[in-house]
Order: C-alpha cells, then sequence, then structure tokens
C-alpha cells in the first residue's frame, strides 16, 4: 500500500493518513489531563469556558474543553438564559468553516467509532432512514426539552447528556464511577439505561461504520446542515470525471461524491479523492468554486 | 447553488456566528459554560 502518491509536480500524502494524524491531535487536545483520570477530578481551569468542535463529554476527566452540545443545552436550560448564543456562535461559524469535516477529522469520538469498526466482524450497512433519526434527536432532545421541561426553579436538564448521550457515559460516567466509591453507591435506572444505550452504540458501530454518528449525533446533524455551504469541500472536476464509480463504491458514509459532494451525510474524509484513478476529486478550503462541478455546465460548454 | 451565491450566505453567516459569540459572551453566557463544565454533570455520567 502506498501511503505517499505522486502529483504531477509534487509528492503528497494520502487524505486517509493525515486524516489519522490530525484525528489523534484532535483526541491528544481535547483529552491532555489524563492524570486526573486517578483522582478522578475535573480539570477546571479557563480553557472550559471553550467549547470543543467535536464530540466531547467536559464530565471527562481527561478533557480540556467543553462539549457544545451540553453547553447548548446547560445555558438553554439555565434560569437565565432560554437560547445559547455563544454556543451557536461557535457551532455556526465551526460549521460554515469545516462542515462534517469536523466529524471526519476532529471528533473523539468519531476516532472512537472508527477505532471499533476495525474489530473483525460482519459489516452492516446503515438503511437510509435511520440518518434523519439525528435531526430529531437534535430538535426534541437537546433544543425543545431543556427549554420545555422545567423544574420549580426554571431550569431544565440536559435531556441529551442526560438519556442518550454515550460519550457522557463512557468518557465521564465510567471513569468517574471507577474513583468514586461514594457515586457508585448513586447508580440507579438512569446508568443502566445509559449502559445499555453504550453497550448498543458499541455494537453498532463494530457492525455499522459511523453508527452513532450517522444515527444519534445531534451535532452531526448541525454540522451536516451547514455541509451545502461550507468552506472546506468537496470540488468534483466534470472534466476529468469518467464515471468509473470507484468514490461511490469506496465511501464508507454511502454518499455518492459525484453526485452530491456536499452530501450531508459526508464527512470530508478523503477517501473518495484517494481513491480517484483521474484526480478529478479533491478537498480543499474554497470561498469560490475554481472547478466545474456540474455535468450540464460542461455539456452547455462543450 | 450558484457559487457566488453560496459565498454570499458563507460571509454573512459568519458575521452572524461573530455576532452571536460576542453578544452571548456581553450577556453572561460563558461563565454558565465554565460553570457547567467545570464541575461533574450528574446527567452527562447517567447518575442526575
Amino acid at each position: 500500500m502506498s501511503y505517499i502518491r505522486a502529483g504531477r509536480n509534487k509528492l503528497y500524502m494520502k487524505h486517509s493518513i493525515k486524516r489519522k494524524i490530525v484525528q489523534l491531535a484532535a483526541f491528544g487536545y481535547s483529552n491532555p489531563y489524563l492524570k486526573n483520570f486517578m483522582g478522578g477530578k475535573l480539570y477546571q481551569g479557563k480553557w472550559k469556558q471553550f467549547c470543543n468542535p467535536g464530540l466531547n463529554c467536559y464530565s471527562c476527566p481527561a478533557a480540556s474543553l467543553a462539549c457544545p452540545i451540553g453547553a447548548l443545552q446547560a445555558v438553554s436550560g439555565s434560569v437565565n438564559f432560554k437560547f445559547s448564543f455563544y454556543v451557536v456562535g461557535i457551532l455556526l461559524a465551526v460549521g460554515v468553516l469545516l462542515g462534517r469535516a469536523v466529524c471526519g477529522w476532529l471528533c473523539p469520538f468519531g476516532l472512537f467509532q472508527e477505532l471499533l469498526h476495525k474489530f473483525p466482524s460482519p459489516k452492516l450497512k446503515l438503511k437510509k432512514a435511520f440518518i434523519y433519526v439525528k435531526y430529531v434527536v437534535l430538535v426534541v432532545f437537546v433544543i425543545v426539552l431543556p427549554i420545555a421541561v422545567t423544574d420549580y426553579m426554571g431550569m431544565g436538564k440536559p435531556a441529551f447528556c442526560q438519556y442518550i448521550c454515550p460519550a457522557g457515559t463512557l468518557e465521564g460516567g465510567i471513569p468517574l464511577l471507577l474513583s468514586h466509591k461514594a457515586l457508585r453507591q448513586t447508580i440507579g435506572s438512569l446508568f443502566t439505561l445509559k449502559m445499555t444505550i453504550l453497550i448498543v452504540t458499541i455494537i453498532g458501530c463494530v457492525l455499522i461504520y459511523r453508527f452513532f454518528c450517522r444515527v444519534f449525533c445531534p451535532l452531526g446533524a448541525i454540522y451536516g446542515l451547514l455541509n451545502e455551504i461550507s468552506i472546506y469541500r468537496l470540488e468534483i472536476d466534470a472534466h476529468k470525471c469518467v464515471s468509473c464509480g470507484k468514490c461511490k463504491r469506496i465511501c464508507k458514509m454511502e454518499v455518492d461524491p459525484v453526485k452530491t459532494p456536499a452530501s450531508a451525510e459526508c464527512i470530508r474524509c478523503g477517501a473518495c479523492a484517494d481513491t480517484c484513478p483521474e484526480g478529478a476529486i479533491c478537498l480543499q478550503f474554497r470561498l469560490k468554486s475554481t472547478i466545474m462541478t456540474d455535468r450540464t455546465e460542461m455539456t452547455n460548454e462543450r | 447553488m450558484s457559487s457566488k451565491r453560496k459565498s454570499i450566505i458563507q460571509i454573512t453567516t459568519f458575521l452572524i456566528a461573530g455576532f452571536f459569540i460576542l453578544y452571548g459572551m456581553v450577556r453572561g453566557e460563558v461563565s454558565v459554560v465554565l460553570n457547567k463544565a467545570v464541575n461533574i454533570c450528574f446527567e452527562c455520567i447517567g447518575l442526575g
């Protein structure tokens, strides 16, 4: 297997290798305080006022940044605010810049899911209807419930974190319960539910590529909606494309990059660009498209 | 979507995002995020 491919006048590293390096770096900057696992303490410095672009529980002892989905629910469920301009602003800015490249390159839980999928087992395809579940999760559990269901003080609870998020159970729940005897005595039916969801997620990810990311992740839903306008994007050169279909077959997210390069499911992993024999697909930061992406446009020009 | 229209939407969204972040900071949302993130979130870990 060649990791470095020769271009016209230069050598460049395959996206799959670049992506793994960036994913490991992102995992590192998201969770640098590994010593905290020993005492079961959380990092309490100023970095926690900033949101991680990917899904990474802020109750993980090693976490350096706040989880954007947790932060969004915390602010909208607070007494003083019912909408978080700060977190929505961060998500919009990151989403317009990178789209779902965050899922493919920067999300620590995304890396975890990819590693699980490497476990030898039969591999299944996801039925297309399931990809819409994450939008329901986003609206119901992240937006509506924290605002609508409040206690006597007017405070809402982070419904997604409480009832669904397997990242919280894995990164926060298990390590903290292992290090705090007192916490272990408070385990109840909610923890059983969350452990069940975590186990289902793990099995799902072994069988289906990025199962949680594609079916349940509300952060993926937000960035997916912004994929159409993201500055970092896939561009298809219709002059070079020979319609061989290799890109569609290699895509683990089951996207056809030629037909829908801005698909909400595309995580910009670059596998299609690596496999294209004609070099017709590129991943790039571009405000304005310089490549002819439309086949009808090409036909008209001829 | 045309390339020009896309560029306009990108720039406008960036500006809106910048305004949202600043407005959120001014009205004190950052302290809510920080306060939540530095303490164990019992809901997040399945104990809340």
